[in-house]
């Protein structure tokens, strides 16, 4: 199929065609910018909103929540789950689709699974581009959840207009840990598991540490506070559109996300890990300092490959 | 940039039906994953409509479904007339479970790609799996 014929089956919303021109995209090759341009800016209207935090608070669940609800008030909604892969074969076992079954077989939502393949910032390098792609296909809102999610890995601002931090009771110290990164990011903080004990402890941490965005108690097992975080979420895209930031913060996650790509570009251009291993000897004798060795393994990268 | 490595092979590991036992397709997965492959594990009970729309919206080159009720001969027959129906009959399907020799030679023939039954090694799934996915490959370019 030409990559014109597989565009305008995207833009026409043929679930195949969708998926192959998502795969197509996550090899970030060539075939994938004349994809890209062949299907031109996607329509503006769609809202990109991200769900993360850390492992096991219950992202899935949320996010399978909230189709339920944006099926409800007659939204299409594509769904792209991030999970992990290894460093050492590069498999994933990708489990996001597990809490969302129910919505399998249903026209109006599309899951995919998207493996990170060694990327930092707990997105893939193509989930952008795969954004691009499922908003080009005509879903009213696409849910991004990110992997599991710590620290500095805060990439996903890059590709959501609003990003949802979902965080759970019982997990004081974790939100100590999360404060210089992930804490700073969220336009929204849903507690999940709001029903038990030290969701309320955890609602006021979060005011102590100074966090002044909209918090929403979910229970999302049972549906409750999810229509007040979809408002919430809803409410903070459109005072972003009505002064012009959506344009702005789009603009600006681009630029995020072609840094991110430059960095792994020059990344994989550094010698391989037997010269590197020779430097860490020369590093470990004392024969020479750390920033001597990088600036060796800065110049004996390889020039750009034709 | 180095040129790309080999897009990892996309399977889905599928549980079809009322049988209640993932303990076997959750090894085969973390098998896989453990051979290079990206894995989509569906959970229980899935439907053989859950199933083929899963596999079309992961873009699997391969679905693995895992059968222990006996109840193969109506489920994947089922599955794969829904991934043609789909446009989707380049997806590779290999069956593991209990599955008589008769009955195997029976799905072979219907278009399923490959049976294995139980005492095959995480390396037989593997290879069966990864040729399946290469079928799949050459089919669709």
């Amino acid at each position: 199929m030409s990559v014109d014929a597989l565009a305008a089956r995207v833009r026409r919303g043929e679930r195949r065609a969708v998926a192959r021109a998502l795969t197509l995209v996550e090899g970030l090759g060539p075939e994938a910018d004349v994809l890209l341009t062949a299907l031109g800016p996607p329509p503006e209207a769609t809202r990109r909103v991200a769900v993360t935090g850390p492992g096991g608070v219950g992202k899935s669940t949320l996010i399978a929540a909230l189709v339920a609800h944006l099926r409800a008030e007659g939204c299409t909604v594509a769904v792209l789950g991030i999970d992990p892969s290894s460093p050492l074969t590069g498999g994933a076992v990708l489990g996001d689709r597990v809490r969302m079954a129910e919505h399998d077989t249903d026209a109006g939502v599309f899951v995919r699974s998207q493996a990170g393949r060694g990327a930092a910032g707990a997105i893939a390098a193509a989930t952008g581009c795969s954004v691009w792609i499922l908003a080009a296909s005509g879903f009213d809102v696409i849910l991004i959840e990110t992997v599991g999610a710590g620290q500095d890995q805060v990439a996903v601002v890059g590709v959501a207009d609003v990003v949802t931090l979902a965080l759970a009771p019982g997990a004081g110290d974790a939100v100590q840990a999360l404060k210089a990164g992930l804490m700073e990011i969220p336009d929204v903080i849903a507690v999940t598991r709001a029903d038990a004990p030290g969701a309320e402890l955890l609602v006021a941490d979060l005011r102590l540490a100074g966090i002044d965005c909209p918090v929403v108690r979910t229970t999302a097992l049972n549906g409750g506070g999810v229509a007040e975080l979809w408002a919430t979420v809803a409410a903070g895209v459109d005072a972003l559109a009505a002064d012009g930031g959506l344009e702005r913060r789009r603009r600006a996650g681009m630029a995020d996300q072609l840094r991110a790509l430059a960095i792994a570009r020059l990344a994989s251009q550094l010698p391989g890990a037997g010269e590197l291993d020779a430097l860490a000897g020369e590093v470990m004798a004392g024969r020479r300092g750390v920033s001597s060795a990088v600036d060796t393994a800065v110049e004996r990268a390889e020039g750009p490959a034709g | 940039m180095a040129a790309a490595a080999v897009r990892p092979i996309r399977v889905v590991i599928a549980k079809p039906g009322l049988d209640g036992h993932d303990r076997g397709a959750k090894v085969i997965a973390r098998g896989l994953r453990d051979d290079g492959m990206e894995v989509v594990y569906t959970g229980l009970h899935r439907t053989p409509e859950q199933i083929a729309a899963t596999a079309v919206e992961e873009d699997a080159d391969v679905v693995g479904v895992s059968i222990l009720s006996g109840a193969h001969m109506t489920l994947v027959p089922r599955i794969l007339a829904l991934l043609a129906a789909e446009g989707a009959h380049d997806v590779g399907v290999v069956v593991g479970g209990t599955i008589p020799g008769d009955d195997a030679e029976t799905l072979r023939n219907a278009g399923v790609t490959a049976v294995l039954t139980p005492g095959a090694s995480l390396a037989e799934v593997s290879a069966a799996v990864r040729d399946a996915a290469a079928r799949r490959r050459s089919a669709i370019g």
